[in-house]
């Protein structure tokens, strides 16, 4: 078990001995202490690892995180997971905007709250927030898997791809060319599995299925106002 | 960029520590705005005296007997705290009017930051923790106040540019973000009276929240109506005599959080600034939602 203090030690460090470690295969376990909302804990990291961060983190938390797991025992500010390629991130509090933003995979697991531009761009990851998202979630997202215990803001998938979005609660509004969709067998079977799997109170039934309606992949003049 | 800090508190005890606990968050804001800074600070009003904070270039010449010299012109005691490039001046409350006027003939290079019964502005150029240290910010007491450090977009690095900007009598305000509709409105707000000084866009913002509580609103309504009315980015965060309120753009790209305890309600453009309050382990922490206001009053 490595302890990183960072009221002592520089972040600097912390995340140039993590970057050490890139190529190796041996899981190592880190905790990092007094984390105070600073900026990039974890960024760029590339082994298997378990690291706590043991408080509230700034910006680009575990931002580009490929195969490490990595546990905020606090709230992550704007761009937690960006970019992620593959491991999890799992948050006990909340997560500020742009949450899983362009992620490849993966999956980002968010207990409470998460805010604006959820998962926008996201290419692959998998999100489960156990509350609420904000407005824009998911915007322009190509694929990969939304769910939402909670309620979604104004917006939700607005001029997405193949991402599937699935919320227990209410949307506020969907985005352009995104649409309600059924629930069939496999999604139901997705959702108990993803569920099972990040702890959360919720039965697969209770969502409801969104996603892609479609009409604007290719240039159609008659949908010219919703470009 | 730019940095917003405020701490409104609801516990007497912490009144003291007050220019300390702002102080802490306000450096900590340094990379989001370091190239100048300023704070509103709400203390030791009331009475039948106003306060009128001043700024001058030229301040040891300006200050040296601006007591006397305001005081014999408007017929009326004033007395005067120098405070680095700044001076605090007491005067009579219904000698307010009098005092400004008289200030434009005989000071006509002096600035005036701020007029009210408590509040006071202190900004100038340079890194926030040279700014409070050269007025002496930590030392300050007081019911609530706001900090601002600055990266500017909009216009020029001056001391006149810095936030916050104080449009009313004991208002302020200072903003993160750029508005897109201030020259309008700036033309707007001057038809109906409003005196802007500057060309910079958050001047803008706070005259129309003055011009809206001027004409009746409540600073809850005039928060309200920002959202409609101005186009562009914003986080405004406003303080009064005795309120203090928050509010964010629809779209909310600039950031914003927000903790509450039974001692304060704080906000910040980031969790760090909050990180050495009293309590912020236990305080509730969240982010204002957009296009949402939030105001608290004592």
């Amino acid at each position: 078990m490595n302890t990183v203090d960072l009221e002592t030690q520089s972040l600097r460090s912390l995340n140039q001995s993590l970057h050490d470690l890139i190529g190796t295969t041996e899981k190592t376990k880190w905790t990092v202490l007094n984390p105070k909302g600073a900026h990039a804990i974890a960024a760029g990291i590339d082994s298997p690892m378990d690291i706590t961060i043991d408080g509230s983190a700034g910006y680009f938390c575990a931002s580009m995180n490929k195969q490490a797991d990595v546990h905020i025992k606090g709230s992550a500010g704007p761009g937690l997971g960006e970019n992620m390629i593959s491991g999890t991130i799992t948050v006990d509090g909340d997560a500020s905007q742009n949450a899983g933003a362009t992620a490849h995979g993966g999956l980002l697991n968010i207990k409470g709250n998460a805010s604006a531009r959820t998962g926008i761009s996201m290419k692959g990851v998998d999100i489960v927030v156990h509350g609420s998202i904000g407005h824009m979630a998911a915007f322009m997202g190509q694929s990969g898997n939304l769910v939402v215990l909670g309620d979604a803001g104004e917006a939700l998938g607005d001029s997405c791809y193949e991402a599937r979005f699935f919320v227990r609660g209410e949307v506020k509004s969907l985005g352009a060319d995104c649409e309600k969709k059924e629930m069939r067998p496999e999604h139901i079977e997705f959702l108990k599995d993803i569920l099972e799997r990040t702890g959360a109170d919720a039965k697969p039934e209770e969502f409801t299925r969104y996603g892609s309606a479609r009409k604007l992949y290719n240039f159609d003049v008659d949908n010219a106002s919703a470009y | 960029m730019c940095g917003i800090v405020g701490l409104f508190l609801k516990d007497k005890s912490l009144e003291p520590r007050l220019g300390e606990l702002l102080t802490e968050m306000l450096v900590t804001m340094t990379e989001r705005g370091p190239d100048s800074a300023g704070i509103a600070i709400y203390r030791n009003g009331g009475g039948d005296a106003s306060k009128l904070t001043l700024q001058s270039e030229n301040a040891d010449e300006d200050f040296a007997t601006i007591d006397a010299d305001l005081g014999n012109a408007i017929g009326a005691t004033v007395t005067s705290e120098r405070n680095d490039t700044h001076a605090v001046l007491s005067v009579p409350s219904d000698k307010i009017d009098l005092a400004r006027d008289a200030l434009s003939k005989i000071r006509p290079d002096v600035r005036i930051m701020s007029v009210g019964e408590t509040i006071e502005i202190y900004k100038e150029v340079g890194l926030p923790k040279d700014v409070a240290a050269r007025f002496a910010v930590e030392k300050m007491g007081g019911t609530h106040a706001i900090g601002h450090t600055r990266m500017a977009t909009e216009s020029g690095v001056s001391t006149l540019s810095a936030h916050p900007f104080s449009t009313g009598d004991d208002q302020c305000l200072v903003h993160n973000g750029s508005l897109s509709n201030h020259n309008r409105m700036r033309r707007q707000l001057r038809r109906e009276g409003m005196v802007i000084n500057t060309e910079n866009d958050t001047e803008v913002g706070a005259a129309y929240v003055s011009w809206k509580m001027k004409t009746g609103s409540t600073l809850g309504e005039a928060l309200e109506s920002t959202i409609d009315d101005i186009d562009g980015f914003f986080n405004f965060v406003v303080g009064t005599k005795d309120g203090f309120g928050v509010v964010r753009d629809p779209i909310a790209t600039k950031p914003a959080v927000m903790a509450e305890t039974d001692q304060y309600v704080a906000f910040a453009s980031e969790y760090r600034a909050f990180v050495d309050l009293p309590g912020i382990d236990n305080a509730r922490v969240w982010e204002p939602e957009p296009a949402t206001v939030y105001f608290w009053n004592h």
